[in-house]
């Protein structure tokens, strides 16, 4: 995938598939210990400890297990030949989680990209989840609870055009925070 | 800076309209979402659409997303259901390909040929 955030947006979609209804992505940009790191974790349905052995194997997965195919192995992929790694924790009928790190400044880690696009793009098409995104740049931290717009907004569903732009522009400022004013 | 208080007034003001919005025009729109649509463009032609639907004030179509159609080489995949037709599946699109199916099929009801699946397979 060109950008990481890609990859987010893929790795959720297990999330989706796996019928979780509450769904936390976290980003941590740590320059001055020189790491990435990206945590998707979800209440799902979860996995049992053979079939989280196996994952990572893009040829292991088949049609009986139609849910989980490349979208892991892929983005095992970006981080091992960055430097990195990747764990999954998984409990049948607790859910999963996934914690990915790469060396920051590694010349094949793809660009982080538009975390505000996989976020909308989520939230569009999926109103009935919850997602919590918190995304740390050097210590300071901006978040997006879906749980807390939805208290607001009742019966107006979250992907109604107004709210999704409401979002964009809420992220899109708390970025410019999040980075020093510098435009995203 | 953008604030909850804004979303007090959004809520105001979409109440209404959500409950005037009772017919619904039945048109689905589904877009592939799994890794072979994601890698081939998905998020940016699904965030057009959603970009047109919002400017053309079609509130009454609905967006979806979808998993692997099996198809991945003709991906990002879209397809297009209107109620007593048959689905239409277009292949390879981008951002501005999705805008005119937009325009032209949902609003016109114009099938854009040289977009299906049918038209990339001869």
């Amino acid at each position: 995938m060109k950008e990481l955030s890609l990859h987010v947006l893929d790795i959720v979609q297990n999330s989706i598939a796996a019928d979780a209804n509450l769904i936390t992505i976290r980003i941590v940009e740590k320059i001055t210990t020189d790491r990435l790191v990206i945590e998707i974790a979800d209440n799902g349905r979860g996995m049992d400890n053979e079939m989280v052995q196996k994952i990572k194997d893009p040829f292991v997965t088949g049609r009986k297990i139609r849910k989980v195919g490349l979208g892991i192995p892929l983005l095992h992929k970006a981080c091992t030949r960055c430097g990195g790694d990747m764990v999954i924790e998984s409990e049948l009928g607790k859910g999963t989680k996934i914690l990915c790190w790469f060396i920051y400044s590694h010349i094949d880690r793809a660009p982080l990209g538009n975390m505000i696009d996989t976020i909308l793009t989520i939230i569009m098409t999926n109103p009935e989840i919850d997602i919590v995104y918190t995304h740390n740049y050097e210590g300071k931290e901006i978040q997006l609870d879906t749980r807390e717009i939805k208290k607001i907004m009742g019966e107006v569903p979250i992907n109604q055009p107004q709210v999704l732009s409401w979002m964009k522009e809420y992220l899109k400022e708390s970025f410019n925070s999040l980075y020093g004013g510098a435009n995203i | 800076m953008k604030s909850i208080k804004d979303l007090e007034e959004i809520r105001k003001r979409t109440l209404d309209t959500i409950n005037l919005r009772k017919d619904q025009s039945g048109i689905r729109i589904v877009v592939g979402m799994a890794t072979c649509g994601i890698a081939a463009g998905a998020r940016p032609v699904l965030l057009s659409i959603m970009e047109e639907i919002e400017k053309n004030g079609l509130s009454d179509v609905i967006v979806a997303q979808t998993g692997c159609i099996g198809l991945c080489k003709l991906e990002p995949i879209v397809e297009v259901y209107k109620p007593g037709e048959e689905k239409v599946t277009y292949v390879k699109m981008n951002p501005s390909k999705a805008k005119r199916i937009i325009n032209e099929h949902v609003m016109k009801g114009k099938i854009i040929q040289e977009y299906t699946v049918g038209a990339e397979e001869k």
